[in-house]
């Protein structure tokens, strides 16, 4: 078996300051074979494959490179010179670059535009995955972003393809194109490899020859794909407990009975044709019509990029409207998708991102002994697991800060909530809290607005889809296939 | 809306020490050590120019109000300015003209009061010196918020242009009536500030200082508007985000306060100790200000001692040129040495931690 | 026959040349993402190395000697902010600012303990004129730009290197895409630290030139605080010239005449102006410049960012 290994990585440790992050992992990759690694957030995937690619150094353990093993220190550059290739889920292109100079980066001596052009040619004729050598990476839609970071790959000989969540930012139909193609480029060179990083059940059984599934660090379970049911992938990704919750929501999203209800409920956010712009004046959403309804969750479906970064934020109070009308309450709670940068005071203490809250229409003095025991009553109600209400944020963990966020915009009630990405890089306990607070904000009569890059969150979260691609919205019918489509702009 | 400029990782926190006596101690102790690498590092005898130092510093009740202390005064008062800039992400580097500016001002009102009662003109002097700190802190402010101009270079021209304002009215519409000496006409015994203690050249701009650092740490403390300020200094993205702060007002309120502190320190020096306008009227306080902010932590209140450390420091080392011939450019480089020792304090240990990550 | 128009545009160029030195240097340090306030004290420190080496070494070698000897000071400096900015991740903008301080304190003081308090009997070696033969003779432009020291005819040669190298070089597009985005030149298997601290030292030593023209090619003798504001300058030029060497030096330019013109107005007789105004000029004209600009989109988008990578 050994022989036919592209990729082999063995008692693998590696302990970030307090946190084991992998503990003996071992991963075999077959030759010509998609081997998905399969697990929730914070399970240690990225973390694994970094390794492999040099970017993070293993405290012990080795790594094989199609049979060589790599000596440490073992650096991105060397990973590259011995084949391996990795496409990151948060793109590593320049985006003020061109595609050629993007795939160029990394190399010595003259750069020759000309010969970069030739080459990203001809990779797009022999592979299919065509591009513009001339574009700025910052001009292309995020699929095309994708295809470059593969390009950049495959410019180098990567005969070992690493693909960390590549579905996430796309829509359902680009998802299958590009695992489709993958399957192709291990078919027609049976030394190369392709290795999938995904926390999804359905795309590791539909795509991968091989699984290996890591829990909490460790390796739990692996073998060929068709030895696996959902079932007990679930069990193994999550432990025993844990399963019903989470094949229930991914397998089959969760059909509310509220839906019926809905009608009996007044408009709380009504947008009339409203266009946005970003703040660098691009018009970036047009003629948006919709509401949000007391006591429902809309959701909003978009690949990355369409307008729901300015569309969110326009409808919260914080971007101004171009054109047309919105009636939305000013007491909008946001959450937002980036915590450390656009959320928190890191430094600070909860009861003073508590007031935080407050902190520009509020005058006088700070009742600081005040917030101090509403903090800390908040932190027992919400489950909020700190010391105190005097930690510094950055103490908690990132589930914690979350469901705190959560917390503080739902203190007092408000008419409706704005949720961005709420359960990015949270683990499966964390991000079922998430929804259950979600939901139950929605049964407590607030309006709530709901966007996820992660389409399946989506459709298990919202009572109403709005899909929106290129700026405009329409509303669909919940069903993956007409919102993946509608993502795409396929009405 | 315009991008909010990320807040720079200042020095606010200590891990070890939490006493203020115990931080004082470990301040002087530093200060000490690195002022005696120096000195020996440029071949003077440590001992003889400590000793000058000392007695230029502390050596009699005279040496310490009317050397120290007169020099803590104007280094409290840019150094609050600085402090509070800081604290609302805003890097004033720009005190030193701030206070030009206010100094000019406050000479060009009492040079036009002359027959106005010293009961008004002196306080409207000292309010117009204010004003004018404030509107030279302004043109920064507004550079930053219209055009995104970074305010570090910006105040930094600002106390260039400054500098040759003054040396322009020191011998055009301010110079003295004889026209013979680029300075202002010497101000009336009325229109000086009233000294604390006879025999001394203490003035009530102590009393200034203390009063106005001890409202801005309470003021930061406890009240919604200083609370407003640091969200606006720790996070400008979060402050907008989820507390709808409006940040680019609460930064052009914090540049012009801190441009109207700075503006108070000249005018309290100018009417306090040269009772005349002239070019070198600031030993470069509005630099040393910066020193004497980060050393506190940004902390009002421990403005006040880094401010007492900082004058002692002055007065020593001009005591120190004079009795042990030690160049007095020594004392700035030990100020920067420990700011850049500060800053390697708080850095070190974070680094550490992200190196094992 | 040389007309007050000829002076004032030698001048202009003489003037630009330090000042285009020192910005380029920090065009480089700063497309790698790393923003020096610190450069005025490589600027000092490079003039009072310049000074000591150039009087030490004496002759025409002393020259040499004081423009290596600028470099190496300006290395040594900045050798300081890397440090602090690169390895230590403190701010970059405090850290420059206490470097700043500490260069002037620093230069003040070894001036005064190597010279005396009294600085005088400083003779050294300067770098004179070298007219070109026939260039030099040409109408308008021609003492401008052909009848100055050698430092300058470097310039001619260094800007279009430096525009080549930034978009021609893989070295040039590793610098680029660090001040872009050092994640992504990780993933790419560069250094990003290395390339920092690279960028940030060959600023230092541009800058460290800067201050030997200074001293070498313009006064002949060290003045304390001579730098007068020239690394805050040559930051701005960096933002008017967005970046690219060729506009860094049209900006200089710009800031060379904008300091020139005390000597034409000087030699139009308009004494009535007061030269404060003309002293002065320099940096209004920055801060005027820089609201024009605005152009803080143009900026690498990592600039002075303290954390290196995000993942």
């Amino acid at each position: 078996m050994t022989a036919s290994l592209a990729l082999s990585l063995r008692g693998i440790h590696k302990q970030f300051g307090a946190v084991r992050a992998l503990h003996d992992v071992t991963l075999a990759v077959r030759a010509g074979t998609v081997h998905a690694l399969l697990g929730e957030n914070g399970a240690g995937k990225s973390t694994l494959m970094r390794i492999a690619f040099g970017l993070v150094r293993a405290d012990r353990g080795t790594v094989d490179v199609l049979g060589t093993t790599c000596a440490p220190p073992f650096t991105p550059s060397m990973a590259i010179a011995a084949g391996v290739g990795m496409v990151h889920q948060h793109f590593s292109l320049v985006s003020a670059m061109t595609v050629s100079e993007n795939i160029a980066l990394g190399s010595q001596g003259r750069y020759d535009p000309a010969t970069v052009h030739a080459q990203v040619r001809r990779i797009g004729e022999r592979t299919g995955l065509v591009l513009d050598p001339n574009a700025r990476v910052s001009e292309l839609p995020v699929s095309a972003q994708q295809r470059c970071e593969i390009v950049k790959a495959l410019a180098r000989d990567a005969r070992i393809l690493i693909l960390d969540e590549p579905t996430a930012v796309l829509a359902p139909d680009e998802a299958q194109a590009l695992l489709a193609w993958l399957r192709t480029f291990v078919a027609e060179h049976p030394s190369h490899a392709v290795v999938l990083i995904t926390h999804k059940l359905r795309d590791a059984l539909a795509m991968a020859d091989d699984i290996t599934v890591l829990r909490r660090g460790e390796r739990v379970a692996a073998g060929v794909a068709h030895t696996f049911t959902e079932a007990s992938l679930a069990d193994a990704m999550l432990g025993p407990g844990e399963r019903t919750h989470a094949v229930q929501q991914e397998v089959m999203p969760r059909v509310d009975a509220h839906t019926d209800s809905v009608g009996a409920h007044h408009n709380v956010i009504t947008a009339d044709a409203i266009d946005v712009r970003d703040p660098r004046n691009v018009l970036r959403v047009r003629g948006a019509s919709f509401t949000v309804r007391a006591g429902e969750i809309v959701g909003v479906a978009a690949v990355e990029g369409s307008g729901q970064h300015e569309l969110l934020r326009a409808v919260a109070g914080m971007l101004s409207i171009a054109n047309g009308r919105l009636s939305a309450p000013s007491d909008i709670a946001f959450v937002p998708e980036d915590r450390h940068r656009d959320a928190l005071l890191l430094d600070a203490s909860l009861t003073e991102n508590l007031a935080l809250r407050d902190a520009g229409t509020r005058s006088g003095r700070m009742e600081w002994r005040t917030l101090a025991t509403r903090t800390a009553a908040l932190l027992t109600k919400r489950d909020v697991r700190a010391r105190d209400a005097q930690v510094n944020a950055r103490t908690l963990s990132g589930g914690n800060q979350q469901k705190f966020i959560l917390a503080r915009a739902l203190d007092d009630a408000p008419p409706a909530l704005i949720v961005e990405n709420p359960t990015r890089g949270l683990d499966f306990r964390a991000t079922a809290d998430v929804h259950d607070a979600l939901r139950d904000a929605r049964d407590a009569g607030i309006a709530v607005l709901l966007y996820s890059s992660d389409l399946d969150e989506v459709l298990a979260l919202a009572d109403r889809v709005l899909a929106l691609h290129n700026g405009v919205v329409h509303e669909v019918p919940r069903d993956r296939a007409i919102v993946g489509r509608a993502m795409l702009g396929a009405a | 809306m315009d991008t909010p400029i990320a807040a720079p990782s200042l020095p606010v926190r200590v891990a070890v020490l939490r006493s203020p006596l115990a931080q004082a101690a470990a301040l002087t102790a530093l200060t000490l050590g690195v002022l005696v690498t120096l000195l020996l590092a440029t071949g003077h005898d440590p001992g003889v120019a400590l000793r000058a130092l000392a007695r230029g510093a502390f050596g009699s009740w005279y040496a310490f109000t009317s050397a120290t202390l007169v020099r803590a005064v104007p280094l409290a008062l840019t150094g609050l300015a600085v402090a509070l800039a800081f604290r609302a992400g805003l890097l004033n580097i720009g005190a030193e003209g701030q206070l030009l500016a206010g100094a000019a001002a406050t000479a060009a009102v009492l040079g036009a009061f002359t027959s106005v009662s010293a009961v008004i003109a002196l306080p409207v002097a000292l309010l117009v010196g204010m004003i004018c700190g404030a509107l030279w802190a302004g043109m920064a402010a507004l550079l930053r918020q219209r055009f995104g101009v970074l305010e570090v270079i910006s105040t930094i021209m600002l106390n260039y242009v400054a500098l040759y304002l003054v040396g322009w009215l020191v011998r055009g519409p301010l110079q003295e009536p004889s026209r013979i000496y680029p300075q202002s006409e010497g101000l009336a015994r009325a229109f000086q500030l009233p000294t604390l203690f006879t025999g001394t050249r203490l003035h009530v701009g102590l009393v200034l200082a203390v009063g106005l650092s001890t409202l801005a740490w309470w003021w930061l403390r406890s009240t919604a508007g200083g609370f407003r300020l640091r969200t606006v200094g720790m996070n400008p993205s979060a402050a907008f985000t989820i507390g709808r702060v409006n940040v680019s007002r609460v930064s052009v309120w914090a540049f012009l306060v801190s441009g109207a502190l700075a503006g108070l320190a000249g005018a309290v020096e100018l009417t306090g100790v040269t009772y005349a306008l002239y070019e070198s009227i600031s030993p470069g306080y509005g630099y040393t200000a910066i020193a004497v902010a980060l050393l506190a932590r940004l902390n009002p209140l421990g403005v006040l001692g880094t401010a007492v450390l900082f004058g002692a420091l002055q007065a020593g080392g001009n005591a120190m040129q004079r009795d042990a011939g030690v160049p007095i450019a020594l004392v700035h480089v030990v100020e920067a040495i420990i700011i850049l020792l500060v800053i390697a304090g708080d850095r070190l240990p974070a680094t550490r931690a992200e190196r094992s990550a | 026959m040389i007309t007050p128009v000829d002076d004032f545009l030698a001048a202009a160029v003489r003037t630009a040349t330090p000042l285009a030195l020192a910005a380029l240097g920090e065009c480089i340090t700063e497309r790698g993402g790393v923003i020096n306030i610190g450069l005025e004290g490589a600027i000092i420190c490079g003039a009072l190395a310049a000074t000591i080496a150039a009087g030490t070494v004496g002759g025409p070698l002393g020259v040499t000697a004081g423009f290596t000897a600028g470099a190496l000071a300006g290395v040594v400096v900045t050798l300081l902010f890397a440090l602090f900015t690169v390895y230590l991740r403190a701010d970059q903008i405090i850290t420059g600012t206490a470097i700043t301080l500490l260069s002037l304190g620093f230069t003040g003081l070894v001036y005064k303990t190597v010279y005396g308090t009294t600085g005088v009997g400083l003779t050294i070696p300067t770098i004179g004129d070298v007219p070109i033969p026939g260039l030099s003779q040409l109408p308008l432009v021609g003492r401008a730009l052909f009848a100055q020291p050698v430092i300058t005819y470097a310039l001619y040669a260094i800007v279009p290197f430096l525009a080549w190298w930034f978009v021609r070089t893989h070295a040039g597009l590793a610098l680029r895409a660090t001040g872009e985005s050092p994640d992504a030149a990780l993933a790419a298997g560069i250094q990003p630290r290395t390339v920092q601290a690279l960028a940030v030292l060959a600023g230092g030593a541009f800058a460290g030139v800067a201050g030997a023209t200074l001293v070498l090619a313009q006064s002949g003798t060290f003045v304390e605080g001579m730098s007068a504001g020239k690394g805050f300058i040559a930051i701005a030029i960096v933002v008017l010239g967005r970046w690219t060497p060729l506009g860094v030096a049209g900006a200089a330019l710009l800031f060379g005449g904008a300091s020139a013109l005390q000597y034409l107005f000087q030699s139009l007789g308009w004494r009535e102006v007061p030269y404060q105004l003309f002293l002065a000029l320099p940096y209004v004209l920055t801060l005027l410049v820089l609201a024009r600009a605005s152009a803080r989109s143009q900026a690498p988008a990592a600039l002075a960012r303290r954390q290196l990578t995000v993942g």
